[in-house]
């Protein structure tokens, strides 16, 4: 059977990982690479680099890091941030990336989606999606949250499946950073919409939030982010409870 | 030292990569004349099988490849490649293998790729396999698949159907997933490949 995937995010600023880390004896916490080699012994089944470097440098460093990763790490990788054109993920292909994330450049060029994936095929498009409650409905958001676009969240995941996106990589800003659990009741519904892969994202705090997100909704894979760096949650702890509900997952 | 059959179709950052932690020295093939020089191949590939094939007819190394004895691999839309046919393209390949590659059905239970770790059972005693239990974990991404056959068959997987996880038949070897992004048994399979 298809395992459900456990996947940590690492926030990545000019090659190096931002935000705290302190769950094992690292060297250098700050070094990407050691960490992702870290979350791979762990048993994380997947991981996702998301670069927040805001200079024009941004392509060179982020095709450096991906080829570090991908010279050290056995495990799948995506980056995602400030992909705009062919030519970038052209460029992270070639340094050994398995796939690509696209928020905002594809909210504002949806045609992206569909040149990205006749150019590599679709297995490496993950469109990100970022997502908050609007009265009874969920309105896609950009910059972290912080401005609305026009666009129904549950529409433009149909658009983008049908556009050709891979995966769905699906964070609901109303849940990320309160550790109160994954957005059930809407990931239910997008998952049972889509045939695609689904990652959820947002919300995670206990490893039975992760539980409940594969036990009621079905996705793919779930995603955090600060309950792995700061050692809250152990993947292997995570794991071994996640076997125990009959919820399929890789052993090491 | 294993030779890499480059064609146009992927990148292969990852594999090298990974021959490199394992210590598998590898080197390029771009033409028949390249052959000679290694003794063993591997041939990668992702993306689309039909613009695979197109690329590979355009080296003009597909009889070389037909003709090989020394052990060779195909990875992923590489081992598509050795079968019949594929219904991606609509296309007539290699035909080393006479079985055919298809697409799997669409359902919201089933999703389409097939992408994640999946089960690899094994239950033929090969030397591909040496030192890796049968269902043990393997990455896959892929929207089409070998279908299953008796013969050919070396491992098999269960999605929405049962499906070839690998192929064998004389010195043709054949893997879905990538051991290049399949954890420990990914490299032990490489490493076991290697030494055939």
């Amino acid at each position: 059977m298809l395992s459900k995937r456990i996947i940590p995010c690492l926030d990545v600023k000019d090659g190096r990982t931002v935000k705290g880390v302190n769950f094992v004896d690292l060297r250098d916490a700050g070094d990407p690479v050691e960490l992702a080699w870290n979350y791979s012994a762990q048993g994380a089944d997947e991981l996702v680099f998301l670069d927040i470097t805001a200079t024009h440098e941004r392509r060179k460093t982020m095709v450096e890091l991906v080829k570090a990763v991908a010279r050290q790490i056995n495990i799948p990788f995506t980056i995602g941030g400030g992909i705009n054109e062919i030519a970038d993920a052209d460029a992270l292909l070639n340094a050994g990336a398995d796939k690509i994330s696209i928020n905002s450049a594809a909210v504002r060029n949806p045609a992206l989606i569909d040149e990205l994936a006749k150019a590599f095929g679709v297995q490496f498009v993950v469109i990100a999606v970022d997502t908050r409650r609007v009265g009874n409905g969920h309105v896609v958001h950009l910059n972290g949250g912080r401005i609305a676009t026009g666009k129904q969240t549950f529409d433009w995941i149909l658009e983008a499946e049908s556009r050709g996106a891979g995966e769905i990589l699906l964070t609901s800003m109303d849940h990320d950073g309160t550790k109160g659990g994954f957005d059930i009741s809407f990931l239910k519904d997008v998952n049972e919409a889509v045939h695609i892969p689904v990652i959820a994202s947002g919300g995670a705090g206990s490893v039975q939030h992760f539980v409940d997100v594969f036990e009621k909704t079905n996705v793919d894979a779930a995603l955090a982010a600060s309950v792995f760096h700061y050692g809250e949650i152990l993947i292997p702890d995570l794991k071994e409870v996640l076997r125990q509900n009959n919820i399929e997952v890789r052993q090491l | 030292m294993i030779g890499i059959i480059r064609y146009g179709a992927g990148n292969i950052f990852s594999l090298t990569a990974a021959l490199e932690r394992l210590g598998i020295k590898y080197g390029m093939v771009y033409s028949e004349t390249d052959f000679e020089q290694f003794d063993h191949y591997i041939i990668p590939g992702v993306g689309h099988a039909g613009a695979a094939m197109n690329k590979l007819q355009q080296t003009g190394m597909v009889d070389k490849i037909k003709s090989l004895k020394k052990p060779t691999l195909g990875i992923c839309v590489g081992m598509q490649l050795l079968t019949s046919y594929s219904e991606e393209g609509n296309t007539d390949l290699l035909n080393i293998f006479p079985i055919k590659t298809l697409r799997f059905a669409d359902s919201s239970e089933y999703k389409v790729p097939h992408t994640g770790w999946n089960e690899v059972n094994h239950g033929k005693d090969n030397a591909l396999f040496k030192n890796i239990p049968t269902a043990s974990h393997f990455y896959f991404v892929h929207s089409y698949f070998i279908e299953f056959n008796e013969a050919y068959t070396l491992a098999s997987t269960a999605y929405s159907t049962k499906f070839s996880a690998s192929i064998w038949k004389d010195n043709f070897f054949g893997v879905q997933f990538h051991p290049e992004k399949s954890g420990r048994y990914g490299e032990q399979l490489l490493t076991n490949f290697s030494n055939l």
